[in-house]
């Protein structure tokens, strides 16, 4: 069984004005990163997917049920979305309150939401913050509040709407080994982001927006080597990838890593080369 | 010809009420008009702290303790109100939310809000909106309410509210954090076009390789001092950036993994252009 099946949806939040049209996949375990314009109906995607909205036409399935079948409460089980901005996520005067929220109202008994709340916030390094107001903390933490909230869920599917806004290189190297502590763990993590380094280093699948309608859906490789594509939907491969091209590589490379690795190899092999002559 | 000091900064010094630490220890520079000067630094190294005390939150909105002197466009922040440094310097805040003054029923309204309160005449309001509506590509969502946006959308509504205004100073702060990458790119360049019309540009940016590709100086900064103030190449190039929690471009961060330096300049690629000349084989 699938754990996200997407039919033929559209939707609109105003009388026949549809800002998602016709959109079907469906998602296995592992990592996809939703990508596309401002606009492009990315969010609203991903509300579908928890249940916050309802298609106007098609059906969302997770783990076989039908979105319209159910409540949003039940689905908060299996579906954990961390929203955009985390002023709309939360609502607590103390971090740790707000961190075993989740977890309390799936019912979970307190000693475990406290467990599994206190053990989020030591992944997102802000265990010594567990009994400040959120309000008090700068935004950078407040996103990781608002990861932690989800994290101590531990849901089948997790869902970050932009995880990466406002963090600087630590926490971005701290996102993006959570992408990866969670697929290691079995989860399906989807993430929507507009930073495409981060897509090209951590994420497998590629689902690319534009206006509304479903553009490409493929694997980073052959998403990011479509640069026409992309253009076109508003859209850039990853700096290194534009590098690769620049230098008319015959490989796409998605990461630093796997560049410096092709580069090193190349300059050896020319310097033997050269030494010959 | 002399060049007019936009900003200039003495020893500045503040600490928010109720805590301990300086968030702004003993800065001191100065900016030069038309100058497009972008400022780095990991979290919580008052980046924001310093953009509120160009603008005079700080010290008029967050009071605390207060030293040096900040003078921007001629007038020094300290004596000035918000509103009358207003006239002088804009910024686009972090979180677009908070820009959003909720008096306004559409978007159009709401850029033309700040125009109004500067006093300017319809015809030039009417031709500036127009021309930031499009900039920003929110044309089609004129008439819409700026809460009914998406996330980009309103930080897009956000920038295009102040770049109407043209102040003689733009503060932005990281504002194309959740923009697409065309949308980030087109900011740069207006922000760019703008700081070659005479407009001064301080920006503070998580996004290193535009930051490098666009910014005319870069102001490092560490817990509250100033570490460095430099050209992108220079700034950049430190060995030691990684101890302030910065990254250089991804461009540099290969280059200084496999050695690969300009041979004049002894500096590493900071841009794509760089990058792609110091590594064809
Ligand atoms: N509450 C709402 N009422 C009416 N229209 C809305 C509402 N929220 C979003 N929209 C519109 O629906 C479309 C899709 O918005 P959505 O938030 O899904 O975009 P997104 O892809 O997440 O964009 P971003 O990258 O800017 O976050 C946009 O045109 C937006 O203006
Ligand atoms: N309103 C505030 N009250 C008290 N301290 C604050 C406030 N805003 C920021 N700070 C503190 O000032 C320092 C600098 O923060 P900030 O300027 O937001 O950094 P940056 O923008 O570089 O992330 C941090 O130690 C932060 O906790
Ligand atoms: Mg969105
Ligand atoms: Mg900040």
């Amino acid at each position: 069984m699938n754990l996200v099946d997407v039919k033929n949806v559209s939707f609109a939040y105003s009388e026949n004005n549809f800002v998602l049209q016709n959109i079907s996949f469906s998602l296995q375990k592992g990592s996809v990163a939703i990508i596309g314009q401002n606009g492009s109906g990315k969010t609203t995607l991903v509300k579908l997917l928890k249940g916050l909205l309802k298609p106007k036409v098609g059906d969302v399935f997770i783990k076989g049920i039908n979105t319209k079948d159910t409540t949003a409460a039940k689905l908060a089980k299996t579906v954990g979305l961390v929203f955009q901005n985390p002023n709309d996520q939360i609502f607590k005067n103390k971090v740790l309150d707000e961190v075993m929220f989740g977890p309390l109202n799936i019912g979970q008994s307190v000693d475990e939401a406290r467990e599994n709340a206190l053990r989020a916030l030591e992944i997102v390094s802000l265990t010594e913050k567990s009994q400040e107001n959120p309000y008090d903390l700068s935004l950078s933490e407040r996103k990781l509040i608002s990861i932690a909230s989800i994290l101590s869920m531990n849901t089948d599917i997790v869902i970050f709407d932009e995880p990466t806004i406002a963090q600087d290189c630590w926490g971005k190297t701290r996102v993006k080994d959570i992408v990866r502590l969670l697929v290691s763990a079995g989860k399906l993590v989807i993430t929507i982001t507009h930073d495409m380094d981060f897509v090209g280093e951590c994420f497998e699948r590629v689902i690319v927006l534009n206006k509304g309608k479903l553009l490409l859906d493929g694997s980073a490789k052959d998403v990011f080597s479509q640069e026409d594509v992309l253009s076109a939907a508003y859209l850039e491969p990853p700096y290194i990838t534009q590098l690769c091209h620049q230098l008319h590589y015959d490989e796409v490379f998605l990461s630093p890593e796997s560049f410096i690795s092709y580069y090193e190899s190349h300059r050896q092999k020319k310097e033997t080369n050269d030494a010959k002559h | 010809m002399v060049v007019k000091k936009t900003i200039v900064v003495e020893n500045l010094k503040y600490r928010y009420p109720n805590t301990s630490k300086l968030a702004l220890d003993s800065i001191s520079f100065s900016v030069d008009e038309g100058q497009f000067v972008g400022i780095v630094g990991k979290n919580l190294a008052g980046k924001s702290t310093l953009c509120e005390a160009l603008v005079g939150l700080v010290p008029h909105f967050y009071k605390g303790a207060y030293g040096g002197k900040v003078v921007v466009d001629g007038v020094e922040v300290l004596n000035s109100s918000i509103g009358e440094m207003a006239r002088h310097i804009g910024i686009v805040f972090q979180n677009p939310f908070t820009q959003i003054t909720a008096a306004k029923l559409t978007v159009y309204e709401e850029i033309a809000f700040g125009l109004e309160n500067l006093g300017m005449d319809r015809v030039e309001m009417v031709k500036r909106i127009d021309y930031v509506l499009d900039l920003l590509g929110l044309y089609d969502f004129k008439d819409r309410n700026p809460f009914e946006l998406s996330g980009g959308q309103m930080q897009r509504l956000a920038i295009a509210g102040i770049i109407a205004m043209k102040p003689t100073v733009i503060v932005l702060d990281e504002p194309t954090s959740q923009l697409d990458p065309q949308g980030s790119e087109e900011v740069f360049k207006a922000v760019q076009r703008l700081s070659k019309e005479g407009v001064t540009i301080v920006m503070v940016e998580q996004k290193m390789e535009k930051i490098a590709q666009y910014a005319d100086k870069v102001m490092l900064i560490s817990e509250g001092k100033m570490i460095d103030f430099d050209s992108p190449q220079k700034l950049f190039s430190r060995e030691d950036l990684e101890n302030f929690g910065v990254e250089p471009p991804v461009f540099t961060t290969i280059a200084k993994k496999l050695n690969v330096k300009d041979e004049t300049t002894g500096l590493y690629p900071v841009t794509i252009d760089e990058a792609r000349r110091l590594f064809s084989l």
